[in-house]
């Protein structure tokens, strides 16, 4: 798991980086880890950061729906932050829009909306 | 590397999950070596990606061949499994079909993708995908 992603806990919002060589399994654990810990940790806010990703496919596509919908039921907004342009374009050809995530551009831009909202 | 190249350059196993990702890896380097653009890259991976998923989840395993084709430079993928077939390969086509529980968006996407999309039953039984693109 450590290998995957890396997710540390800053201002009661989890951030999480995902590695570009991340397998279908390891997503999946991953999404379990993140429920277990907006819980344990009484995290407000999740930001995953996809920069490290060259590619989304329908699968990790709907991994993180489903992980920002998840995190929604647990009281927790989600951003998913740092995805490339030509991946946002082949996304919206595959018809996913991500819709019931929040993105921004950066780390840094999620933590200030994040904050605006008084979550972090 | 492939630079004067032609046929096929590569073949990439797909026995476990982990070679999906190997896979991806194997033809994104190929797009480099080629000079393709980054969205036209992006989508042909991404293409490649559902088709080895498909491969290795519902197919039982199989391979897939990374070709350079020539006049003008095109990248080609395919990916033959060792699986059942599909019977209907229209309707498993379709966005949403799906037998595993999944959203069912993987083939159909990956055929808006690419420029070229074949898809058949083999005469010795499994499923072959060819895409080629543009880079």
């Amino acid at each position: 798991m450590a290998e995957a992603a890396s997710v540390y806990l800053v201002e009661r919002v989890l951030l999480v980086a995902i590695r570009d060589n991340i397998t279908d399994t390891e997503i999946m654990n991953l999404q379990e880890e993140l429920s277990d810990r907006i819980v344990a940790e009484g995290a407000r806010g999740v930001v995953i950061d996809i920069a490290a990703l060259e590619i989304v496919d329908t699968f990790v596509g709907r991994v993180l729906a489903q992980l920002s919908s998840m995190a929604r039921l647990l009281a927790a907004e989600t951003y998913v932050v740092g995805m490339r342009p030509a991946v946002a374009m082949t996304l919206v050809e595959l018809g996913m829009d991500l819709s019931g995530s929040k993105t921004a551009l950066s780390l840094s831009h999620a933590l200030r909306r994040l904050r605006r909202d008084g979550l972090a | 590397m492939n630079a004067l190249r032609s046929g096929v350059v590569k073949t990439v196993s797909l026995d476990r999950e982990r070679d999906i990702a190997s896979a991806r890896y194997a033809v994104s380097k190929v797009c480099d070596e080629l000079g393709a653009r980054a969205l036209r890259k992006v989508r042909f991976v991404t293409a490649v990606s559902e088709v080895a998923r498909n491969c290795v989840d519902h197919g039982g395993g199989g391979w897939l061949d990374i070709e350079i084709l020539r006049k003008p430079t095109r990248i080609g993928v395919r990916c033959i499994d060792e699986g059942a077939g599909i019977p209907n390969i229209e309707e498993a086509m379709r966005d949403g079909f799906t037998t595993a529980g999944s959203m069912g968006k993987g083939l159909g996407g990956a055929r808006r993708l690419v420029d070229i999309f074949e898809i058949s039953n083999r005469p010795s039984g499994g499923l072959e995908v060819r895409l080629v693109s543009a880079l």
